[in-house]
C-alpha cells in the first residue's frame, strides 16, 4: 500500500520531536546520531531520567505510556523508544 | 503456625507440595488448589486468633471491593486524579491504622501480612489508574492476595505477572522443571535460614553485652549476614513453594554484598521492595516534581526523591525511631552517591578502574554494615 508523503512526513516530525527530548532527558545530543545506542550501559538514563521522558512525552506530545507497561529492555535505546512511541502515537 | 519458620509448618508443606506436585505431573490444573492451600495456610498462620482471623478476613474484603469499584469507575469516569486518590488513600489506610495502633501498643488492625499486602493492593488501584490493568477477576485477585508462600512477608510481586503464571498451561516437562527449581530453591533457603543464619545470630548473642568498638563493629557485620540469610532464606523458599504451582516469584537479592555503591545496594538487596518503591513512589515523585518545578535541577529533584522515597520506607518498617533513622541514613546515603557520581571530575575519570571499584566497594560495604547497626536497634539500646 502507497504511503502519502504527508504521513511520511509527520512520521518524520514525530521521530525528530522524540529524539530532541531524548536528547534533552539525556543532556547529550549524540543520541540524535547513534540510534542504537545503549542509553543505560552509557549512564545517560537512569530511573529519573524515564520518569522524566515519559513525563515529556506526555506533556510535549499527549503519548501516554505507563511506567510500569515498560521494561528497561523495551526503551535502552533511542529506536526503540522511537518505536514504542511512534505506536503508541499511531494507536490513539 | 509461623510460615517457614517451624517444624509442623514444613510437615503440611510437605503433604501440600507432593499433592500439587502429583497433580502438575498429571497437568491438572493447580488453580482450584493453590486457593484452597492458601486459605489453608492464611489461617493457620493466623492460628487461634478470632480477632486476627476477622481483621485479616475484613481486610480482604474492604482491599477487594476497593479495587472492584475503583475498575469500574475508572472505565467509566476515566483518568480522575481526584478519584484516584481517594481510592489509594482508602486502601493504604488499614496499614496507617496498623502501624499507629501497634506503635500506641493496641491490638488493633495487627493483620497478617498486611505491611506486605498493602503493596500488593496499592500497586493494583495505581495500574488501573495508569490504564494498565483494564480487569481483574475477583478470583484471580484473591489468587493474588492470599497466595500463602508470599502472605507474610513477600516478595512482592505484581498482578499482571503473577495472573499469568496463574493461567500458564504448563506441559509436563515444563512442570517438572520448575518442581526441580522450586526443590532448589527450597533447600538453599533451608541451608541460609536455619544453617548460616541461625549460626551469625548465635555468634551475635554471644558478644551483644560487649559494647566496646571491635565488638560493636563485630556485632553490626553478623547482624548484616544475620539479615541477609534469614530474609534471603525466607524468601527463597517462599520462591520454591511458588514454582511447585506454576508461580515464578520475583526473586528479592541478588549478591547484595558485591555492590560497589548504595545505588547498586538497593538494586540487589529486598529487591522487590526496592522496585516497588521505585516504580511506584520515586518515579512518581520526581515526575510530579519535575511537572511543577518544585527543585532547581534534576540533581536536586533525585536527591529529594531519595529522601522521601527512604523516608517512607523506614517509615514503613515501622513508627520506631531507628527504623526511621535507617530510612533517612539511606535517603542520605543515596543523595550523597548521586551528588558524587554527578558531579565529580575524579569519579568520572577513575570509575572503570580496578582499584577505584574496590575502594568504592569496600567503603559501600561499612556504609551497609552501619546502617544495619542502626536498623537493629543495637547502637542505642542500654
Amino acid at each position: 500500500m502507497p504511503v502519502s508523503p504527508v504521513y511520511r512526513l509527520t512520521r518524520q516530525m514525530l521521530k525528530d520531536e522524540i529524539l530532541d527530548i531524548i536528547a534533552d532527558v539525556c543532556e547529550e545530543d549524540d543520541v540524535k546520531e547513534d540510534l542504537s545506542m545503549d542509553l543505560f550501559e552509557e549512564g545517560l538514563l537512569d530511573s529519573l531520567g524515564v520518569a522524566q521522558l515519559l513525563m515529556e512525552l506526555e506533556d510535549r506530545l499527549g503519548i501516554v505510556i505507563a511506567l510500569t507497561e515498560i521494561e528497561k529492555t523495551d526503551i535502552n535505546t533511542p529506536e526503540k523508544i522511537i518505536a514504542i512511541a511512534g505506536k503508541r502515537k499511531a494507536e490513539g | 503456625m509461623n510460615l517457614f519458620g517451624e517444624f509442623s509448618f514444613f510437615c503440611v508443606l510437605a503433604i501440600v507440595l507432593t499433592a500439587a506436585f502429583v497433580l502438575g505431573v498429571l497437568e491438572k490444573s493447580l488453580y482450584v488448589p493453590l486457593i484452597l492451600f492458601s486459605i489453608l495456610f492464611d489461617a493457620l498462620a493466623i492460628g487461634r486468633d478470632l480477632k486476627g482471623l476477622l481483621f485479616f478476613a475484613g481486610y480482604i474484603l474492604w482491599e477487594t471491593l476497593l479495587i472492584n469499584g475503583y475498575l469500574r469507575i475508572r472505565q467509566t469516569r476515566g483518568r480522575n486524579g481526584k478519584i484516584y486518590a481517594v481510592f489509594l488513600i482508602l486502601s493504604i489506610l488499614p496499614l496507617i491504622l496498623s502501624k499507629v495502633f501497634g506503635a500506641a501498643r493496641i491490638p488493633l488492625f495487627q493483620i497478617l501480612g498486611i505491611s506486605y499486602l498493602t503493596f500488593k493492593s496499592a500497586q493494583v488501584i495505581i495500574e488501573i489508574y495508569d490504564g494498565v490493568i483494564k480487569e481483574l477477576p475477583v478470583w484471580d485477585l484473591l489468587q493474588f492476595l492470599l497466595f500463602f508462600p508470599a502472605v507474610s512477608s513477600g516478595p512482592i510481586d505484581r498482578s499482571r505477572r503473577f495472573c499469568e503464571d496463574l493461567h500458564r498451561k504448563l506441559s509436563r516437562q515444563d512442570y517438572l522443571e520448575h518442581a526441580g527449581d522450586g526443590v532448589e530453591q527450597l533447600l538453599v533457603g533451608v541451608l541460609y535460614k536455619f544453617v548460616l543464619s541461625a549460626l551469625c545470630f548465635k555468634w551475635m548473642e554471644l558478644i551483644a553485652e560487649e559494647r566496646s568498638f571491635p565488638y560493636m563493629a563485630a556485632y553490626a557485620y553478623l547482624y548484616g549476614l544475620y539479615m541477609f540469610f534469614d530474609f534471603a532464606g525466607y524468601s527463597r523458599m517462599a520462591v520454591g513453594a511458588g514454582c511447585f504451582f506454576g508461580i515464578r516469584t520475583p526473586k528479592n537479592f541478588n549478591l547484595p554484598f558485591i555492590s560497589k555503591d548504595i545505588k547498586e545496594f538497593w538494586d540487589r538487596w529486598h529487591m522487590t521492595l526496592s522496585y516497588w518503591f521505585r516504580d511506584f513512589l520515586y518515579s512518581r515523585f520526581v515526575m510530579q516534581s519535575m511537572r511543577h518545578k518544585w527543585f532547581k535541577d534534576r540533581l536536586h529533584t533525585a536527591c529529594a526523591g531519595f529522601l522521601v522515597n527512604m523516608f517512607i520506607m523506614g517509615l514503613w518498617h515501622g513508627l520506631t525511631g531507628y527504623y526511621i533513622l535507617y530510612g533517612l541514613y539511606h535517603g542520605i546515603l543515596l543523595a550523597a552517591n548521586e551528588v558524587w557520581q554527578k558531579k565529580s571530575k575524579f569519579y568520572k575519570k577513575h570509575k572503570k578502574e580496578k582499584w577505584y571499584q574496590i575502594v568504592s566497594w569496600a567503603v559501600t560495604m561499612q556504609l551497609v554494615m552501619f546502617g544495619f547497626l542502626l536498623f537493629s536497634g543495637h547502637l542505642v539500646q542500654q
